[in-house]
């Protein structure tokens, strides 16, 4: 076990030294580790290796790229730059990268594509779900954990010279063979983007180039496969992938005429097991999670906003600075600064009232409609498809009004969630598709699970709207149990919680003929019940507005 | 320049270098949106695209790209008499620009040096007679969606601010990119679009492995790489130029206009713009491939163009826009 954890960690640190040979080709590496002893050694690595600046997500963008240092400017009355962190020839650090918004994911790579720096992230994320966003990590050749090491293991670091190799790397050939192999191994594990290949054959350079050598070894191949590829797969290379297989074939086949051409070329399955063996344990389970992953990729912009737009801000405006205001200092120097000179005073900055603005904010706060989808075998029976196509049409009503949604269905013994908040319609409608029926009808768990979504997402400054889709027929406890009166019992605790949280909740009734016990339970929740059988469109919207 | 990839060498992705084109050929179309999973090239397009084009001329100095010494807004004072060669301006619109950066502002710089109120132009004048990029274009800040939107649709930058007040031409082809699993975008800005392409990273094998080639060999030497594509680049900027001066002289031919009035009608698009965008799409078509008319071919290959995102969205018909257009063509025009 040691042995193959402290490979791990002779492989991040190979990754940085990949990196740090070609920086432009690689772009930079993402560390999922939590802050301990062996992030701080691989750190520690990482700035003896090459100088670091650590940044943070929601530093300002002045403080990063730079701009008008306002103090200074006045002071020397032209216009005095503030150079940001970001300086040539420094590795950015990104602490808590997973909490990195979309716009300063983006202006990170945009500052970083232009200048061909590498940057280091640190993904402190606790869940599976909660990770670095893709525009970021897309663009990073190495997704390496650190998690399984332990600190023990993080021992032998070489240090690393990368002027030697990058001599050698615009040397080093890739062959027509070793490029096929590796665009085919991309595509076997389910890697759907073209930039992964590209990245594992740069580090397969980089690697022969550290060694000296200017042609590409069957080893560096695989090494670089299992550093670039591996972290990304999202599904194993099974062997009955029939198209890829004949597609192999007829590569071999197309390049058997020219023999230097399948030169380089390494049959498949050695490439897989090579990497196999070299990746961490719990490989399945490693897999179906970046399954997951990869399908929530989409969740960014919903998910990860945190702040929500309460109090986004608007430009500011001239203004009388009144009940609590808050002035914009630097629209009003702004405002200020081209009559200095009319009004004649030099030793310090002459404001007027009519130069003062003020920030002015948008109150606003997002809708969130959390669907609870009764997803068991009775509702299935009746009218799974016909509540698919209620949720679908308030779906689209949603994102006519660009509100947010969430999906959690119940089945068998518990809820699930199966889309987070998000403003993806496409991703809505995917999992809802998806949505199998069948077993038993946890109601209450159903109820609590979107509860407690609903609830977050207030703490978070959105307005939840709770709509339950279901046929009542409520025999599933809480705990997992079968049983109708205890699970009728447990309904009547949450809907009690639920009622004293003051949800606004709509309950649309998804049994054939309507259901009595949905009336009251509609009734105890303070809500509005609509039986579906009458529901049409028109009126499902109405219910929501 | 030097380090952009060759519009010629990008690999498949046909649509998206046909939408990008037309656009180049007549630049009232109204813009390209391109949708479409990572690592697609969307970028690599754009940039393409910006080297491919012809120059324009221009007053020398002239901040907004005017053509004629007589069309230079009366603020500028940089412009010199002389005319001269520069390239299509390609800006880029940064996703957490300021509204300043965007519109113009006051220029801080002559405010303190020389205590006079001077007008720094923005990115949409930049962009004038050119184009205005915007990559995630599903995440940029509503109030600037909005601020586009209103200049794109008078052609006209309107700054009253800080004690100024100045316009300027800004007409540009809108060309925006994104991923649809970040964030839908908002019909108006949708609309706005007179073109969009669904783009997908190519399932065959051997499409895959020529971009990898292609673009390793571009990293390697972008200049000899460059130089290998020249010859087919300039003869693509041959094509634009000369379809440019033929797009006039393009017939429509009654036929065609009732093809693109029938498609329309059975699609139920929203309003006329579908119609004339698509007129409009395939008669720049018709030019670029040298017809002298417009035939059902040219709507063929445009109709998913200029008429998916302008469909009803239906929640309940999972198919792609794109294929649902297709249907309908082959429906409609046997």
């Amino acid at each position: 076990m040691t042995e193959s954890r402290s490979q791990d960690w002779n492989h991040a640190c190979l990754a940085l030294k990949l990196l740090l040979i070609d920086p432009a080709g690689l772009g930079g590496i993402s560390l999922r580790a939590r802050a301990g002893p062996v992030r701080d050694r691989f750190l520690d690595y990482l700035n003896q290796s090459t100088p670091t600046v650590r940044i943070h997500p929601s530093m300002p963008s002045e403080a990063l790229f730079g701009g008008m240092d306002v103090a200074a400017t006045l002071e020397a009355g032209r216009i005095i730059k503030s150079s940001g962190l970001l300086r040539e020839n420094v590795c950015p650090v990104l602490a808590m990268a997973e909490r990195c918004g979309p716009l300063r994911a983006f202006e990170l790579v945009r500052f970083l594509e232009a200048r061909k720096q590498p940057i280091a992230l640190l993904d402190e994320g606790a869940e599976p779900e909660e990770t670095v966003l893709p525009i970021l990590s897309e663009r990073l050749a190495f997704h390496i954990s650190l998690e399984a090491i332990g600190r023990l293991d993080a021992v032998g670091e070489e240090t690393i010279n990368p002027q030697n190799a990058q001599h050698h790397l615009a040397a080093v050939d890739v062959s027509v063979g070793a490029r096929h192999s590796m665009t085919l191994l991309a595509a076997r594990l389910g890697i759907d983007s073209l930039r992964p290949p590209l990245f594992a054959l740069n580090a397969a350079r980089a690697l022969a180039a550290s060694t000296g050598r200017d042609h590409l070894k069957d080893e560096d191949l695989m090494i670089a496969a299992s550093l670039v590829l591996a972290p990304r797969a999202i599904q194993l290379p099974a062997d009955d992938m029939e198209e890829f297989q004949n597609a192999d074939k007829a590569l071999e086949h197309q390049h058997e005429p020219s023999h230097d051409d399948s030169e380089g070329m390494i049959p498949q399955d050695i490439l897989v097991d090579a990497i196999r063996p070299q990746l961490p344990s719990g490989l399945l389970a490693g897999f179906q999670e970046n399954a997951r992953r990869g399908g929530a990729k989409g969740s960014g912009a919903g998910q990860k906003r945190r702040s929500n737009r309460r109090g986004r801000p608007l430009p500011s405006r001239r203004g009388r600075l009144a009940d609590g205001r808050r002035i914009d200092l630097i629209a009003t120097l702004r405002a200020a600064v081209p009559w200095q000179r009319l009004r004649r005073r030099r030793d310090r900055v002459k404001i007027r009232s009519s130069d003062i603005f003020v920030k002015s904010f948008e109150e606003k706060s997002d809708r969130l409609l959390v669907f609870a989808v009764d997803a068991s075998g009775s509702a299935a029976m009746a009218r799974l498809a016909d509540a698919k196509g209620a949720v679908e049409i308030l779906l689209s009503e949603a994102y006519a009004s660009r509100d947010l949604v969430s999906l959690i269905g119940f089945r068998g013994d518990r809820a699930d969630l199966l889309l987070p908040p998000t403003r993806s319609l496409v991703q809505a409608k995917r999992r809802l598709a998806a949505l199998p029926g069948g077993g038993g009808t946890p109601l209450a768990a159903g109820l609590k699970a979107a509860g407690d979504l609903a609830k977050h997402a207030r703490s978070q400054g959105m307005s939840p709207v709770l709509l339950l889709l279901t046929d009542g027929r409520a025999n599933i406890a809480l705990d997992g149990t079968a049983g109708r009166s205890q699970a009728n019992a447990d309904v009547q605790i949450i809907v009690r919680w639920l009622r004293h949280s003051g949800l606004p909740c709509i309950v649309i009734d998804t049994a054939s003929r309507p259901e009595r016990s949905l009336t009251s339970l509609a009734h105890n929740l303070a809500g509005q019940y609509l039986p579906l059988p009458h529901a049409d469109a028109t009126k499902l919207a109405r219910a929501l507005t | 320049m030097s380090s952009v990839f060759p519009f010629a060498a990008i690999v498949g992705q046909d649509d998206m270098k046909r939408a990008m084109l037309l656009t180049a050929i007549d630049p009232k179309l109204g813009g390209v949106l391109v949708f479409g999973d990572r690592g697609t090239g969307k970028s690599t397009a754009v940039r393409a695209l910006a080297d491919l084009l012809p120059q324009i001329t221009a007053v020398k100095g002239c901040p907004v790209n005017s053509a004629r010494p007589h069309d230079v807004p009366e603020w500028v004072q940089s412009a010199h008499a002389e005319i001269e060669q520069r390239p299509t301006p390609v800006i880029d619109l940064p996703l957490g620009v300021t509204e300043d950066r965007v519109t113009g502002a006051l220029d801080i710089e002559r405010a303190l040096t020389h205590g006079e109120k001077m007008f720094q132009p923005g990115l949409l004048a930049a962009a004038n007679r050119g184009y205005l990029y915007i990559d995630e274009v599903n995440l940029l800040e509503d109030h600037i969606v909005d601020l586009l939107l209103d200049v794109a649709q008078s052609g006209e930058n309107l700054v009253e601010r800080e004690g100024l007040s100045i316009r300027h031409p800004a007409r540009f082809v809108l060309v925006g990119s994104g991923n649809p699993e970040e964030g839908e975008l908002r019909p108006q800005l949708l609309d706005r679009f007179g073109l969009s392409v669904d783009v997908r990273s190519p399932s065959d094998i051997e499409e895959r492995v020529e971009v990898i080639r292609r673009r390793e060999s571009f990293e390697k030497s972008p200049a000899r790489f460059r130089r290998r594509y020249r010859e087919q680049n300039d003869q693509i900027r041959n094509r634009i130029l000369t379809a440019r001066q033929t797009l006039a002289r393009t017939a429509t031919r009654k036929q065609a206009l009732r093809h693109c009035a029938k498609l329309c009608a059975h699609l139920g698009t929203d309003g006329l713009r579908g119609e004339l965008t698509l007129l409009r799409a395939s008669r720049a078509l018709a030019a670029y491939e040298g017809n002298r008319e417009v035939t059902q071919n040219e709507i063929h290959k445009v109709a998913p163009l200029a008429l998916s995102h302008r469909l009803r969205r239906d929640p309940l018909d999972d198919s792609s826009a794109a294929s649902r257009v297709k249907r309908a063509v082959e429906t409609v025009l046997e």
